[in-house]
């Protein structure tokens, strides 16, 4: 009955392992089938979502404007030591690809990408560039280029070429981290005036904490009513977290607009309850930035933290205090250990949130408040530096992958839901 | 709650605690409970007291075709990546209950990435990719990316569902001589359908409320509600805004009753 029996097996043992076969074919044939199901979502994330970000985040080492505008220099460049100033065979290499590159107009890209490395090099490029154009030089050798722009006698510019000339580059990602590959190839920290990033990565990481240390301090308490609460409240408080947590995030923010503006709600009570003579600068300053996300990450904190407390049985705290222990021991001691694994699942759920934030801290914030997130929507659609614009998003994405992970393994051990 | 011998230093802390939890969920309405008055305000001004009571911005938000082609593009986009995710976010929900397989970890994380990803980065992502297929500032583009943001929903609130189900339903089905499609849609769907239709919800509400994708990708045809209340909240907020928020409270109002409605049902299933 079965060919892969083996013929001298004992019939009991050949139907043994028929039986095996069988059901390993089975278990594959659902395998393949449970595959089947998944792969269409598989397939469609893959491509519309993880290759998209792959292809974004190669852009924060991707080097391509020199290679492609300017084929000649990248090659002839690599001979000269970094001694002195380049040989003549660079220099005529350079001047042929200024002049065609000026002709197809590419000689902008150059002078950008060269721009972020040594300031001032975008107006020397194209000056040289256009000069050239005009009219080509003879003998396109170091004095060529004096004529042109008197800063090419700079070693520093050269030092820029020959670093802008490889396919892969750090520059992004160093600068994503106020750190740049100076002239002897060493790395140090930027000057001063420019290093802005690092701040702006711990002032994120600061609201954040902020945002998710207040949701927990008022979630708390609140997740604490809802899950004792009798019945008939329960359900009507409940409406209080949910309808937040459903309502469109632009009605929030726009709701906290409106009450935070100088003559808003929240300043003409408190001026009306004579708190306060003049009112407060909350909107486009960090008070409205921090109150803003609160109210939108408190159902995150909330849900987790009600949905943990529901299930603590009192009969542990009636335990402790029949015990002899006083109530305030008794809740910290007791109750308090109980929901940590909903202070933890919450608060992270919360700061990761909180992190890559962008639309609240961009409506309600002033230019001192933006975050990450806010800086890398400023690099793709302002400056149009694209490169910087992925080194900071991959800064952000190892930030929130971080913390997921440690959120996946607090929620797998303790088996904490959402809702 | 409180016990009836408790200490007065106790009673005193008991209510301290029950005023920030009442001051808490009073933060978490008000706002949203505030904005409303003051769409029927006649007036333009956006404070308290209100000056008396109009329909004038209802009105004007009614017959502005910019608002009107924004909700047809809310609704429109909303609803087809709705149905796109909760048709493929089903199917890979069933796979992932039916068996275990090598790397079945990585393939969940990775089927659920789209919601942990911070939007910005999905959106830049997007953003280069489209420019490269020819898809920014069309509405194949935009659905598609709300499809990609809303599958995971569905992934996981019908796996929730499926935890529950009794797959010798399934096989009872099958024995009986019932091929797949009818063992889905005759047995299978009906018991897990309100974990669908909540799924589905969720997609549609993400898509709805989705605006960071859409300020990049989309193209002035595109525009969707959030897109147009961004640029009204960053200009100059006047009065149609809050009547725009007003009906989307309403809205938010609808999914939540649809939600627990369908919450109980399972509980009841």
């Amino acid at each position: 009955m079965d060919q892969t029996a083996p013929i001298t097996a004992p019939e009991g043992i050949a139907d043994d392992i028929s039986l095996k076969v069988k059901l390993r074919r089975a278990e594959r044939k659902r395998k393949l089938h449970a595959m089947a199901l998944i792969a269409p979502l598989f397939i469609f994330t893959l491509s519309i979502f993880i290759i998209p970000i792959g292809l974004m985040l190669w852009r924060s080492v991707d080097n391509p404007e020199l290679i492609t505008y300017m084929p000649r220099t990248v090659i002839e460049i690599q001979n000269w030591s970094g001694e002195g100033l380049p040989d003549d065979v660079v220099l005529g290499a350079m001047a042929l690809d200024l002049r065609e590159a000026y002709k197809a107009k590419k000689v902008a890209m150059v002078g950008k990408r060269l721009n972020y490395d040594v300031s001032g090099m975008r107006s020397l490029i194209m000056r040289t560039a256009r000069k050239f154009n005009r009219q080509f030089p003879d003998q396109p050798n170091l004095d060529a280029f004096l004529k042109a722009d008197k800063r090419w006698s700079d070693v520093k510019y050269w030092h820029a070429i020959k670093r802008a000339s490889d396919s892969m580059t750090p520059f992004y990602i160093l600068a994503s981290i106020d750190r740049q590959v100076i002239d002897n190839g060493e790395i140090e920290r930027v000057p001063e005036n420019q290093a802005i990033y690092v701040n702006i990565f711990w002032r994120t990481l600061w609201i954040a904490g902020i945002v998710t240390l207040s949701c927990l301090l008022i979630g708390f308490p609140v997740a604490y009513l809802l899950a004792n609460a009798p019945a008939k409240w329960a359900n009507p408080l409940m409406i209080c977290v949910l309808l937040p947590f459903w309502t469109s995030l632009m009605v929030r923010t726009s709701a906290w607009v409106v009450l935070l503006q100088k003559n808003g709600l929240i300043n003409s009570t408190l001026q009306g309850v004579g708190v306060i003579d003049d009112p407060l600068t909350l909107l486009f300053a960090r008070p409205g930035v921090y109150i803003g996300l609160v109210h939108i990450l408190l159902p995150f904190v909330i849900l987790p933290l009600y949905s943990v407390m529901k299930s603590i049985s009192p009969i542990y705290v009636r335990a402790a205090e029949s015990l002899g222990a006083h109530p305030a021991v008794a809740f910290i001691r007791v109750y308090l250990p109980q929901t940590l694994p909903g202070i933890g699942a919450g608060g992270i759920l919360a700061f990761i949130l909180a992190v890559g934030y962008y639309i609240t801290p961009a409506l309600i914030g002033g230019p001192k408040d933006q975050m990450l997130s806010y800086f890398i929507a400023y690099h793709a659609d302002s400056t149009l530096n694209w490169g910087m614009a992925s080194a900071l998003g991959m800064m952000l994405l190892a930030t929130t992958m971080i913390l997921f992970s440690i959120y996946n393994r607090l929620t797998n051990a303790t088996g904490v839901k959402m809702g | 709650m409180l016990q009836p011998y408790a200490s007065t230093g106790l009673k005193i802390w008991h209510y301290t605690f029950l005023v920030i939890a009442g001051l808490g969920l009073v933060f978490l309405i008000l706002p949203i409970l505030v904005i409303i008055p003051l769409s029927f305000n006649s007036t333009s001004f956006l404070s308290y007291p209100l000056t008396g009571f109009s329909l004038r911005w209802y009105e004007e938000v009614f017959s502005s075709a910019v608002w009107g082609l924004a909700i047809k593009n809310s609704l429109l986009i909303g609803s087809a990546s709705a149905f796109l995710a909760t048709v493929l976010g089903t199917m890979a929900a069933m796979g992932l209950t039916r068996a275990n397989f090598r790397g079945k970890a990585v393939v969940n994380a990775m089927l659920i990435s789209p919601m942990i990803v911070p939007v910005i980065i999905s959106a830049l992502g997007l953003y280069f990719f489209f420019a490269e297929v020819g898809l920014n500032a069309t509405y194949t583009g935009l659905i598609l990316a709300h499809t990609a943001l809303g599958a995971p929903f569905v992934v996981i609130t019908v796996t929730a569902t499926l935890q529950g189900f009794d797959h010798n339903l399934m096989r009872a089905a099958s024995s009986l001589g019932a091929n797949p499609w009818t063992v889905f849609f005759a047995v299978v769907l009906p018991l897990i359908l309100p974990g669908v239709v909540s799924g589905a919800l969720f997609a549609f509400a993400t898509s709805f409320d989705e605006v960071v994708v859409v300020l990049f990708s989309a193209g002035p045809e595109q525009r969707t509600l959030p897109r147009q209340m961004f640029d009204g909240i960053k200009e100059n907020i006047t009065p149609a805004i809050t009547v725009v928020a007003t009906l989307l409270i309403m809205f938010a109002l609808a999914m939540l009753g649809m939600l627990e409605y369908l919450r109980r049902r399972n509980e009841r299933l």
